[in-house]
Protein backbone atom coordinates (compact mmCIF):
# COMPACT_ATOMS: atom_id res chain seq x y z
CA UNK A 1 0.00 0.00 0.00
CA UNK A 2 1.96 2.96 -1.36
CA UNK A 3 0.97 6.39 -1.11
CA UNK A 4 1.85 10.04 -1.86
CA UNK A 5 4.17 10.70 1.22
CA UNK A 6 4.98 6.97 1.93
CA UNK A 7 8.83 5.62 2.42
CA UNK A 8 7.41 2.57 0.22
CA UNK A 9 8.12 -0.68 1.25
CA UNK A 10 10.95 -1.20 3.75
CA UNK A 11 12.84 -4.00 4.49
CA UNK A 12 14.45 -4.26 8.17
CA UNK A 13 17.89 -5.24 8.89
CA UNK A 14 20.06 -6.70 11.69
CA UNK A 15 23.05 -5.32 13.68
CA UNK A 16 24.99 -7.45 15.47
CA UNK A 17 27.18 -6.82 18.18
CA UNK A 18 29.51 -9.62 19.42
CA UNK A 19 31.44 -7.70 22.30
CA UNK A 20 29.84 -7.96 26.12
CA UNK A 21 27.15 -5.43 27.05
CA UNK A 22 26.99 -4.45 31.03
CA UNK A 23 23.76 -3.29 31.87
CA UNK A 24 22.33 -1.08 34.79
CA UNK A 25 21.26 -4.07 36.64
CA UNK A 26 24.86 -5.55 36.84
CA UNK A 27 23.94 -8.22 34.40
CA UNK A 28 26.11 -8.66 31.01
CA UNK A 29 24.91 -9.93 27.41
CA UNK A 30 27.60 -11.70 26.47
CA UNK A 31 26.88 -10.14 22.69
CA UNK A 32 23.51 -8.94 21.19
CA UNK A 33 21.55 -8.22 18.01
CA UNK A 34 19.38 -4.95 17.25
CA UNK A 35 16.57 -5.23 14.19
CA UNK A 36 16.00 -1.49 12.89
CA UNK A 37 14.87 0.07 9.81
CA UNK A 38 16.38 2.86 8.11
CA UNK A 39 14.12 5.77 5.81
CA UNK A 40 16.25 8.49 3.67
CA UNK A 41 19.82 8.62 3.40
CA UNK A 42 22.47 9.62 5.29
CA UNK A 43 24.51 12.76 3.86
CA UNK A 44 28.37 12.56 3.85
CA UNK A 45 29.00 14.76 7.01
CA UNK A 46 26.14 12.25 9.13
CA UNK A 47 24.66 15.01 10.11
CA UNK A 48 20.97 14.56 9.37
CA UNK A 49 20.30 11.62 11.21
CA UNK A 50 17.05 11.05 13.00
CA UNK A 51 16.67 8.37 16.12
CA UNK A 52 13.37 7.20 16.54
CA UNK A 53 12.67 5.45 20.12
CA UNK A 54 9.12 3.34 20.53
CA UNK A 55 7.04 3.73 23.69
CA UNK A 56 5.87 0.61 25.64
CA UNK A 57 4.81 -1.83 22.68
CA UNK A 58 6.49 -0.64 19.46
CA UNK A 59 8.75 -1.90 17.46
CA UNK A 60 11.61 -0.86 14.61
CA UNK A 61 8.41 -1.29 11.72
CA UNK A 62 7.72 2.64 12.33
CA UNK A 63 6.98 3.72 8.54
CA UNK A 64 6.28 2.04 5.24
CA UNK A 65 5.08 -1.47 4.39
CA UNK A 66 6.75 -4.93 4.15
CA UNK A 67 4.98 -5.94 1.14
CA UNK A 68 3.03 -4.29 -1.16
CA UNK A 69 -0.19 -6.28 0.18
CA UNK A 70 0.47 -4.91 3.67
CA UNK A 71 -3.49 -3.51 4.91
CA UNK A 72 -1.69 -1.09 7.53
CA UNK A 73 1.81 0.90 7.52
CA UNK A 74 4.32 1.23 10.32
CA UNK A 75 2.91 2.63 13.62
CA UNK A 76 4.38 6.27 12.81
CA UNK A 77 3.91 6.65 9.15
CA UNK A 78 1.76 9.64 9.44
CA UNK A 79 4.74 11.48 10.53
CA UNK A 80 7.80 9.74 8.69
CA UNK A 81 8.03 10.07 4.81
CA UNK A 82 9.10 12.42 1.97
CA UNK A 83 7.57 15.70 2.65
CA UNK A 84 6.03 14.66 6.37
CA UNK A 85 6.86 15.98 9.56
CA UNK A 86 10.27 13.73 9.56
CA UNK A 87 11.07 14.18 6.40
CA UNK A 88 12.86 11.45 4.45
CA UNK A 89 14.11 14.06 1.96
CA UNK A 90 16.21 16.15 3.98
CA UNK A 91 16.39 13.17 7.00
CA UNK A 92 18.04 10.04 7.76
CA UNK A 93 15.78 8.02 10.36
CA UNK A 94 16.85 5.39 12.47
CA UNK A 95 14.36 3.08 13.86
CA UNK A 96 15.29 0.02 16.02
CA UNK A 97 13.26 -2.30 18.20
CA UNK A 98 15.02 -1.86 21.51
CA UNK A 99 16.63 -4.08 23.57
CA UNK A 100 14.60 -6.82 25.65
CA UNK A 101 12.03 -6.44 22.55
CA UNK A 102 10.07 -9.51 20.81
CA UNK A 103 10.22 -8.09 17.20
CA UNK A 104 13.88 -9.54 16.58
CA UNK A 105 16.18 -7.62 18.66
CA UNK A 106 17.71 -10.09 21.09
CA UNK A 107 15.00 -10.29 24.08
CA UNK A 108 13.45 -13.06 25.91
CA UNK A 109 13.00 -15.39 23.24
CA UNK A 110 16.20 -15.42 22.11
CA UNK A 111 18.52 -17.98 22.70
CA UNK A 112 20.66 -17.62 25.28
CA UNK A 113 24.13 -18.75 24.41
CA UNK A 114 25.71 -19.65 28.01
CA UNK A 115 22.77 -22.05 28.54
CA UNK A 116 21.61 -22.78 24.49
CA UNK A 117 17.58 -22.31 26.11
CA UNK A 118 16.22 -19.13 25.71
CA UNK A 119 16.21 -16.80 28.03
CA UNK A 120 12.54 -16.36 28.51
CA UNK A 121 11.88 -14.92 32.39
CA UNK A 122 15.78 -15.01 33.05
CA UNK A 123 16.26 -12.44 30.30
CA UNK A 124 17.85 -9.59 32.64
CA UNK A 125 16.33 -6.53 33.53
CA UNK A 126 16.60 -3.53 31.18
CA UNK A 127 16.09 0.04 31.26
CA UNK A 128 15.95 2.89 29.77
CA UNK A 129 19.47 3.88 30.21
CA UNK A 130 20.65 0.38 28.51
CA UNK A 131 18.26 1.13 25.73
CA UNK A 132 20.24 4.40 24.87
CA UNK A 133 23.43 2.80 25.42
CA UNK A 134 22.58 0.03 22.83
CA UNK A 135 21.29 2.78 20.59
CA UNK A 136 24.73 4.96 21.14
CA UNK A 137 26.58 1.69 19.85
CA UNK A 138 23.94 1.53 17.18
CA UNK A 139 24.80 5.07 15.94
CA UNK A 140 28.64 4.28 16.36
CA UNK A 141 28.04 1.33 14.23
CA UNK A 142 26.10 3.64 11.57
CA UNK A 143 28.79 6.40 11.68
CA UNK A 144 26.43 8.97 13.64
CA UNK A 145 28.18 10.66 15.93
CA UNK A 146 25.59 13.67 17.09
CA UNK A 147 21.27 13.05 16.15
CA UNK A 148 20.61 15.91 14.12
CA UNK A 149 17.42 14.79 16.59
CA UNK A 150 16.07 12.19 18.95
CA UNK A 151 12.56 11.70 19.11
CA UNK A 152 9.97 9.70 20.71
CA UNK A 153 6.47 9.48 22.47
CA UNK A 154 5.74 8.11 26.03
CA UNK A 155 8.28 5.42 26.78
CA UNK A 156 10.14 6.77 23.63
CA UNK A 157 9.95 9.86 24.89
CA UNK A 158 12.11 9.11 28.18
CA UNK A 159 14.24 7.25 26.59
CA UNK A 160 14.84 10.97 24.05
CA UNK A 161 15.10 12.86 27.53
CA UNK A 162 17.71 10.28 29.13
CA UNK A 163 19.65 11.11 25.30
CA UNK A 164 19.85 14.87 25.85
CA UNK A 165 20.65 14.50 29.53
CA UNK A 166 23.76 12.24 29.23
CA UNK A 167 24.95 12.60 25.78
CA UNK A 168 24.27 16.25 25.39
CA UNK A 169 26.97 16.58 22.71
CA UNK A 170 25.48 13.86 20.85
CA UNK A 171 21.80 14.93 20.46
CA UNK A 172 21.40 18.75 18.31
CA UNK A 173 17.58 18.79 18.58
CA UNK A 174 15.48 16.60 21.26
CA UNK A 175 11.34 15.93 21.26
CA UNK A 176 9.71 14.54 24.17
CA UNK A 177 6.22 14.03 23.31
CA UNK A 178 3.62 12.45 25.96
CA UNK A 179 5.93 11.59 28.33
CA UNK A 180 7.00 12.66 31.79
CA UNK A 181 10.21 12.60 33.97
CA UNK A 182 9.24 9.34 36.42
CA UNK A 183 6.10 7.51 36.70
CA UNK A 184 3.08 8.30 39.56
CA UNK A 185 1.86 5.66 41.94
CA UNK A 186 -1.31 5.58 40.05
CA UNK A 187 0.93 4.88 36.62
CA UNK A 188 2.63 2.24 38.27
CA UNK A 189 -0.04 0.46 39.63
CA UNK A 190 -2.03 0.35 35.93
CA UNK A 191 1.46 -1.45 35.19
CA UNK A 192 1.30 -3.65 37.97
CA UNK A 193 -2.30 -4.79 37.13
CA UNK A 194 -1.30 -5.73 33.98
CA UNK A 195 1.64 -8.01 34.86
CA UNK A 196 -0.97 -9.75 37.41
CA UNK A 197 -3.01 -10.13 34.48
CA UNK A 198 -0.35 -11.81 32.95
CA UNK A 199 1.19 -13.97 35.61
CA UNK A 200 -1.76 -15.04 37.02
CA UNK A 201 -2.95 -16.77 33.80
CA UNK A 202 -2.86 -20.84 34.34
CA UNK A 203 -0.41 -21.01 31.00
CA UNK A 204 1.67 -18.47 32.40
CA UNK A 205 4.43 -21.25 33.85
CA UNK A 206 6.45 -19.08 35.59
CA UNK A 207 7.35 -17.34 32.66
CA UNK A 208 8.60 -20.67 31.02
CA UNK A 209 5.48 -21.23 28.83
CA UNK A 210 7.31 -21.22 25.62
CA UNK A 211 9.12 -24.51 27.01
CA UNK A 212 5.01 -26.17 27.56
CA UNK A 213 4.50 -24.73 24.08
CA UNK A 214 1.94 -22.62 26.12
CA UNK A 215 1.00 -18.63 26.57
CA UNK A 216 -1.16 -17.00 28.56
CA UNK A 217 -2.99 -15.19 25.88
CA UNK A 218 -5.65 -14.30 28.44
CA UNK A 219 -3.57 -12.63 31.13
CA UNK A 220 -1.46 -11.19 27.95
CA UNK A 221 -4.79 -9.98 26.40
CA UNK A 222 -5.96 -9.16 29.69
CA UNK A 223 -3.10 -6.60 30.55
CA UNK A 224 -3.24 -4.88 27.07
CA UNK A 225 -6.90 -3.85 27.59
CA UNK A 226 -6.10 -2.45 30.70
CA UNK A 227 -3.19 -0.52 29.20
CA UNK A 228 -5.30 0.39 26.20
CA UNK A 229 -7.75 2.19 28.36
CA UNK A 230 -5.52 4.31 29.88
CA UNK A 231 -4.55 5.82 26.29
CA UNK A 232 -8.09 6.71 25.31
CA UNK A 233 -9.73 9.76 26.96
CA UNK A 234 -13.31 9.51 28.36
CA UNK A 235 -14.54 11.85 25.65
CA UNK A 236 -13.03 10.06 22.98
CA UNK A 237 -14.53 6.75 23.84
CA UNK A 238 -17.45 8.37 24.29
CA UNK A 239 -17.43 9.66 20.65
CA UNK A 240 -15.75 6.52 19.39
CA UNK A 241 -18.10 3.99 20.91
CA UNK A 242 -20.71 5.57 23.02
CA UNK A 243 -23.24 3.11 24.08
CA UNK A 244 -23.60 1.64 20.96
CA UNK A 245 -23.92 -2.64 20.16
CA UNK A 246 -23.50 -4.79 18.60
CA UNK A 247 -23.93 -8.75 17.48
CA UNK A 248 -20.96 -10.84 18.80
CA UNK A 249 -21.18 -12.54 15.46
CA UNK A 250 -23.02 -13.79 12.69
CA UNK A 251 -23.95 -16.59 14.11
CA UNK A 252 -25.34 -15.33 16.97
CA UNK A 253 -27.86 -12.98 18.71
CA UNK A 254 -26.43 -11.54 21.36
CA UNK A 255 -25.50 -8.36 21.51
CA UNK A 256 -22.25 -6.58 23.02
CA UNK A 257 -21.18 -2.92 23.40
CA UNK A 258 -19.24 -1.91 20.90
CA UNK A 259 -16.47 -0.76 23.09
CA UNK A 260 -16.67 -4.38 24.84
CA UNK A 261 -15.84 -5.94 21.29
CA UNK A 262 -12.75 -3.01 20.59
CA UNK A 263 -11.37 -4.11 23.90
CA UNK A 264 -11.45 -7.90 23.34
CA UNK A 265 -10.33 -7.22 19.70
CA UNK A 266 -6.94 -5.14 20.73
CA UNK A 267 -6.54 -8.04 23.49
CA UNK A 268 -6.79 -10.74 21.18
CA UNK A 269 -4.63 -9.03 18.86
CA UNK A 270 -1.69 -8.03 21.02
CA UNK A 271 -2.18 -11.59 22.72
CA UNK A 272 -0.91 -13.27 19.41
CA UNK A 273 1.78 -10.40 18.60
CA UNK A 274 3.60 -9.57 22.01
CA UNK A 275 5.60 -11.48 23.88
CA UNK A 276 4.87 -12.02 27.82
CA UNK A 277 8.17 -11.63 28.68
CA UNK A 278 8.55 -8.36 26.93
CA UNK A 279 5.86 -7.39 28.34
CA UNK A 280 6.75 -7.43 31.57
CA UNK A 281 10.23 -6.47 31.67
CA UNK A 282 9.20 -2.93 29.25
CA UNK A 283 6.22 -1.99 31.92
CA UNK A 284 9.55 -2.73 35.02
CA UNK A 285 11.47 -0.23 32.36
CA UNK A 286 8.89 1.96 32.48
CA UNK A 287 8.21 1.97 36.37
CA UNK A 288 11.74 2.63 36.86
CA UNK A 289 12.71 5.71 34.86
CA UNK A 290 13.21 8.18 36.47
CA UNK A 291 15.54 11.22 34.90
CA UNK A 292 15.99 13.08 38.26
CA UNK A 293 17.25 10.31 40.34
CA UNK A 294 20.73 11.03 40.64
CA UNK A 295 19.53 14.43 41.74
CA UNK A 296 17.67 13.58 44.70
CA UNK A 297 14.16 14.06 42.91
CA UNK A 298 15.42 17.84 41.56
CA UNK A 299 14.61 17.88 37.84
CA UNK A 300 15.69 21.07 36.96
CA UNK A 301 19.18 19.79 38.66
CA UNK A 302 18.88 16.89 36.53
CA UNK A 303 18.02 18.33 33.28
CA UNK A 304 20.71 20.68 33.89
CA UNK A 305 23.46 19.34 31.31
CA UNK A 306 20.85 19.34 28.06
CA UNK A 307 22.22 21.33 25.56
CA UNK A 308 19.46 19.99 23.11
CA UNK A 309 17.21 22.44 21.28
CA UNK A 310 13.95 21.23 23.11
CA UNK A 311 10.45 20.32 22.07
CA UNK A 312 8.15 19.30 24.81
CA UNK A 313 4.31 18.37 23.38
CA UNK A 314 1.52 16.85 25.64
CA UNK A 315 -1.88 16.55 24.75
CA UNK A 316 -5.23 18.00 26.89
CA UNK A 317 -7.07 14.99 26.86
CA UNK A 318 -3.90 12.40 27.82
CA UNK A 319 -4.13 11.47 31.37
CA UNK A 320 -1.94 8.99 31.38
CA UNK A 321 0.63 11.46 31.12
CA UNK A 322 -1.08 14.73 31.68
CA UNK A 323 0.19 17.90 30.52
CA UNK A 324 1.14 18.78 33.75
CA UNK A 325 4.11 16.60 33.69
CA UNK A 326 4.81 17.75 30.39
CA UNK A 327 4.85 21.19 32.28
CA UNK A 328 7.59 19.76 35.20
CA UNK A 329 9.72 19.43 32.67
CA UNK A 330 9.16 22.92 30.43
CA UNK A 331 9.28 24.09 33.77
CA UNK A 332 12.59 22.83 34.69
CA UNK A 333 14.16 23.45 31.12
CA UNK A 334 13.15 27.23 31.34
CA UNK A 335 14.34 27.36 35.26
CA UNK A 336 18.11 26.21 34.13
CA UNK A 337 17.80 28.68 30.93
CA UNK A 338 17.61 25.36 27.93
CA UNK A 339 16.38 26.17 24.56
CA UNK A 340 12.56 24.71 25.07
CA UNK A 341 9.55 25.23 23.59
CA UNK A 342 6.22 23.41 24.24
CA UNK A 343 2.14 23.15 23.60
CA UNK A 344 -0.33 21.57 24.73
CA UNK A 345 -2.19 20.02 21.96
CA UNK A 346 -6.08 20.23 22.06
CA UNK A 347 -7.52 16.90 21.27
CA UNK A 348 -9.52 13.63 22.33
CA UNK A 349 -6.86 11.61 21.29
CA UNK A 350 -5.51 11.05 24.87
CA UNK A 351 -2.15 9.11 25.30
CA UNK A 352 -2.37 7.86 22.23
CA UNK A 353 -2.96 10.82 20.75
CA UNK A 354 0.89 11.57 19.64
CA UNK A 355 0.09 8.61 16.94
CA UNK A 356 -3.02 10.56 15.49
CA UNK A 357 -3.26 12.81 13.02
CA UNK A 358 -4.31 16.05 15.17
CA UNK A 359 -3.43 18.64 12.67
CA UNK A 360 -2.01 20.74 15.27
CA UNK A 361 0.24 18.31 16.19
CA UNK A 362 1.51 17.36 13.35
CA UNK A 363 1.54 21.11 11.40
CA UNK A 364 3.99 22.09 15.15
CA UNK A 365 5.85 19.02 14.38
CA UNK A 366 6.37 20.08 10.69
CA UNK A 367 7.28 23.59 11.44
CA UNK A 368 9.50 22.31 14.70
CA UNK A 369 11.23 20.34 12.67
CA UNK A 370 11.72 22.23 9.49
CA UNK A 371 14.27 24.54 11.61
CA UNK A 372 16.57 21.35 12.48
CA UNK A 373 19.68 22.25 11.16
CA UNK A 374 21.36 19.06 8.83
CA UNK B 1 8.40 47.86 7.41
CA UNK B 2 8.32 46.73 11.10
CA UNK B 3 5.75 48.66 13.74
CA UNK B 4 7.13 51.43 15.17
CA UNK B 5 6.97 50.63 18.70
CA UNK B 6 8.62 47.47 17.76
CA UNK B 7 11.56 49.44 16.20
CA UNK B 8 11.51 51.41 19.43
CA UNK B 9 12.03 47.80 21.33
CA UNK B 10 14.84 46.58 19.29
CA UNK B 11 16.59 50.06 19.82
CA UNK B 12 16.49 49.36 23.73
CA UNK B 13 17.35 46.10 23.80
CA UNK B 14 21.21 45.54 24.25
CA UNK B 15 23.46 43.17 22.05
CA UNK B 16 23.52 39.98 22.89
CA UNK B 17 20.50 40.08 25.31
CA UNK B 18 18.07 36.67 26.65
CA UNK B 19 15.00 38.10 25.57
CA UNK B 20 11.39 37.05 27.26
CA UNK B 21 8.21 38.21 24.91
CA UNK B 22 4.76 37.84 26.62
CA UNK B 23 2.47 37.42 23.88
CA UNK B 24 5.04 36.63 21.15
CA UNK B 25 2.67 35.63 18.60
CA UNK B 26 3.96 34.34 15.14
CA UNK B 27 7.82 34.97 16.11
CA UNK B 28 8.59 37.07 13.49
CA UNK B 29 9.29 40.32 15.73
CA UNK B 30 11.31 37.94 18.00
CA UNK B 31 13.44 36.51 14.84
CA UNK B 32 14.38 39.98 13.99
CA UNK B 33 15.28 40.68 17.49
CA UNK B 34 17.84 37.74 17.40
CA UNK B 35 19.33 39.06 14.35
CA UNK B 36 19.50 43.01 14.91
CA UNK B 37 20.74 42.19 18.93
CA UNK B 38 22.33 38.94 18.44
CA UNK B 39 19.65 38.38 21.22
CA UNK B 40 18.83 34.91 22.90
CA UNK B 41 14.86 34.75 23.30
CA UNK B 42 11.97 32.94 24.32
CA UNK B 43 8.10 33.81 23.69
CA UNK B 44 5.15 32.97 25.57
CA UNK B 45 1.83 32.80 23.80
CA UNK B 46 -1.66 30.89 23.89
CA UNK B 47 -2.82 30.87 20.80
CA UNK B 48 -1.81 27.58 19.01
CA UNK B 49 -1.43 28.24 15.28
CA UNK B 50 0.82 31.47 16.57
CA UNK B 51 2.79 28.88 18.47
CA UNK B 52 3.06 26.60 15.20
CA UNK B 53 3.85 29.77 13.28
CA UNK B 54 6.92 30.75 16.27
CA UNK B 55 8.10 27.05 15.54
CA UNK B 56 8.28 27.51 11.80
CA UNK B 57 10.15 31.31 12.50
CA UNK B 58 12.70 29.42 14.58
CA UNK B 59 11.68 31.01 17.93
CA UNK B 60 11.73 28.98 20.46
CA UNK B 61 8.13 29.38 22.18
CA UNK B 62 6.15 27.83 25.22
CA UNK B 63 2.32 27.95 25.72
CA UNK B 64 1.63 29.65 28.57
CA UNK B 65 -1.14 32.03 30.17
CA UNK B 66 0.89 34.95 31.85
CA UNK B 67 -2.62 35.68 33.17
CA UNK B 68 -2.14 32.75 35.09
CA UNK B 69 0.85 33.79 36.59
CA UNK B 70 4.68 33.49 35.63
CA UNK B 71 5.85 31.70 38.97
CA UNK B 72 7.77 29.45 36.83
CA UNK B 73 9.96 31.83 35.60
CA UNK B 74 13.19 32.41 38.37
CA UNK B 75 14.21 36.42 39.16
CA UNK B 76 16.23 37.96 36.86
CA UNK B 77 16.58 35.48 34.53
CA UNK B 78 16.22 37.22 31.58
CA UNK B 79 17.94 40.67 30.66
CA UNK B 80 14.85 41.79 28.79
CA UNK B 81 10.81 41.38 29.17
CA UNK B 82 9.46 42.78 26.54
CA UNK B 83 5.22 42.78 26.22
CA UNK B 84 3.88 44.39 23.23
CA UNK B 85 0.06 45.46 22.86
CA UNK B 86 -1.29 43.18 25.26
CA UNK B 87 -1.02 44.55 28.30
CA UNK B 88 -4.93 45.85 27.58
CA UNK B 89 -6.20 42.28 27.16
CA UNK B 90 -5.15 40.76 30.59
CA UNK B 91 -7.17 40.06 33.71
CA UNK B 92 -4.26 41.48 36.15
CA UNK B 93 -2.35 43.29 33.89
CA UNK B 94 -0.42 44.39 37.39
CA UNK B 95 0.34 41.18 38.37
CA UNK B 96 1.78 40.61 35.02
CA UNK B 97 4.05 44.15 34.92
CA UNK B 98 5.41 42.90 38.73
CA UNK B 99 5.98 40.04 37.10
CA UNK B 100 8.27 41.39 34.42
CA UNK B 101 10.68 43.09 36.16
CA UNK B 102 11.03 40.48 38.67
CA UNK B 103 12.18 37.85 35.74
CA UNK B 104 13.77 40.53 33.43
CA UNK B 105 16.70 42.92 34.62
CA UNK B 106 14.49 45.42 32.71
CA UNK B 107 11.27 45.35 31.17
CA UNK B 108 9.71 47.00 27.99
CA UNK B 109 5.88 47.45 27.85
CA UNK B 110 3.82 49.00 24.62
CA UNK B 111 -0.18 49.72 25.17
CA UNK B 112 -2.78 51.70 23.37
CA UNK B 113 -3.19 55.38 25.06
CA UNK B 114 -6.70 55.57 25.89
CA UNK B 115 -6.09 58.94 26.85
CA UNK B 116 -5.42 60.19 23.24
CA UNK B 117 -7.46 62.71 21.60
CA UNK B 118 -9.63 60.39 19.55
CA UNK B 119 -10.78 58.35 22.01
CA UNK B 120 -11.56 61.41 24.47
CA UNK B 121 -13.34 63.09 21.70
CA UNK B 122 -15.50 59.77 20.91
CA UNK B 123 -16.20 59.52 24.63
CA UNK B 124 -15.94 63.40 25.49
CA UNK B 125 -18.78 64.09 22.95
CA UNK B 126 -20.52 61.10 21.03
CA UNK B 127 -20.73 59.81 24.45
CA UNK B 128 -19.60 56.19 23.05
CA UNK B 129 -17.15 54.23 24.07
CA UNK B 130 -13.79 54.80 21.09
CA UNK B 131 -14.26 51.91 18.29
CA UNK B 132 -10.98 53.06 15.40
CA UNK B 133 -9.00 51.34 12.99
CA UNK B 134 -6.42 49.65 16.08
CA UNK B 135 -8.74 49.53 18.20
CA UNK B 136 -11.88 48.27 16.25
CA UNK B 137 -13.96 46.05 18.92
CA UNK B 138 -17.36 47.20 20.26
CA UNK B 139 -17.00 47.06 23.61
CA UNK B 140 -19.33 44.10 24.76
CA UNK B 141 -16.99 42.03 22.33
CA UNK B 142 -13.39 42.79 22.86
CA UNK B 143 -10.41 41.89 24.07
CA UNK B 144 -9.03 44.16 25.68
CA UNK B 145 -10.65 44.39 28.65
CA UNK B 146 -8.05 46.94 30.37
CA UNK B 147 -7.22 50.23 28.72
CA UNK B 148 -5.26 52.68 30.78
CA UNK B 149 -3.87 56.18 29.78
CA UNK B 150 -0.04 57.10 29.68
CA UNK B 151 -1.24 59.04 33.22
CA UNK B 152 -2.96 55.46 34.89
CA UNK B 153 0.12 53.39 33.77
CA UNK B 154 2.53 55.90 35.51
CA UNK B 155 0.56 56.05 38.57
CA UNK B 156 0.91 52.21 38.82
CA UNK B 157 4.14 51.69 38.45
CA UNK B 158 4.39 54.32 40.87
CA UNK B 159 2.28 52.35 43.17
CA UNK B 160 4.08 48.69 42.13
CA UNK B 161 7.83 50.24 42.47
CA UNK B 162 8.46 50.29 39.30
CA UNK B 163 10.96 53.22 37.94
CA UNK B 164 10.98 54.14 34.40
CA UNK B 165 13.68 54.22 32.69
CA UNK B 166 12.55 55.43 29.25
CA UNK B 167 9.46 56.24 27.60
CA UNK B 168 8.40 57.11 23.83
CA UNK B 169 5.01 57.54 22.18
CA UNK B 170 3.85 56.85 18.85
CA UNK B 171 1.66 59.79 17.41
CA UNK B 172 -0.53 60.72 14.67
CA UNK B 173 0.65 61.96 11.22
CA UNK B 174 1.15 65.46 12.15
CA UNK B 175 1.17 65.61 15.89
CA UNK B 176 4.84 64.83 15.91
CA UNK B 177 5.66 68.49 18.09
CA UNK B 178 2.36 67.96 20.10
CA UNK B 179 2.87 64.70 21.18
CA UNK B 180 6.13 66.09 22.72
CA UNK B 181 4.39 68.29 25.80
CA UNK B 182 0.73 66.23 25.69
CA UNK B 183 1.90 62.87 25.29
CA UNK B 184 -1.27 61.99 27.21
CA UNK B 185 -3.43 63.60 25.17
CA UNK B 186 -1.52 63.16 21.28
CA UNK B 187 0.47 60.06 21.77
CA UNK B 188 -2.03 56.80 20.32
CA UNK B 189 0.41 54.16 21.51
CA UNK B 190 3.02 54.43 24.51
CA UNK B 191 6.09 52.50 25.08
CA UNK B 192 7.76 52.25 28.55
CA UNK B 193 11.10 51.15 29.69
CA UNK B 194 11.62 49.83 33.44
CA UNK B 195 12.81 48.55 36.29
CA UNK B 196 12.50 47.54 39.42
CA UNK B 197 13.31 50.10 41.95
Amino acid sequence: MESPGSVGVVTPRIERFDEPFGLACGAVLPGYQLIMETYGTLNSEGSNAVLICHALSGNHHAAGCHTTEDRKPGWWDNLIGPGKPIDTNRFFVVSLNNLGGCDGSTGPKSINPLTGNAWGPDFPEVTVEDWVNSQRALANRLGISRWAVVIGGSLGGMQALHWAVHYPDEVANCAVLAAAPRLTAQNIAFNEIARHAIISDPEWFEGYYDKQEKAPVRGLALARMVGHLTYMSAEGMTDKFGRERRYVDENNDDQIFEVESYLRHQGARFSTRFDANTYLLMTRALDNFDIAARSNGNLSDALAPIRARMLIVSFSSDWRFSPARSREMVDALINTGKTVSYAEIETDGGHDAFLLNEAHYLDLMQAWLSRVST
Amino acid sequence: MMRFDLTRITDWVPMGSRVLDLGCGDGEFLARLEAARDATTLGIELDTANITAAAANGIAVVQQDMDRGLDNFPDQSFDVVVMAHALQVLHRPHGVLEDMVRIGKEAIITFPNFGHWRCRLHLGLLGRMPVSRVLPFDWYDTPNIHFCTVKDFEALCAELGIKILDHDIVSGPGTNVLKSFAPNLFGSTAIYRVCKK
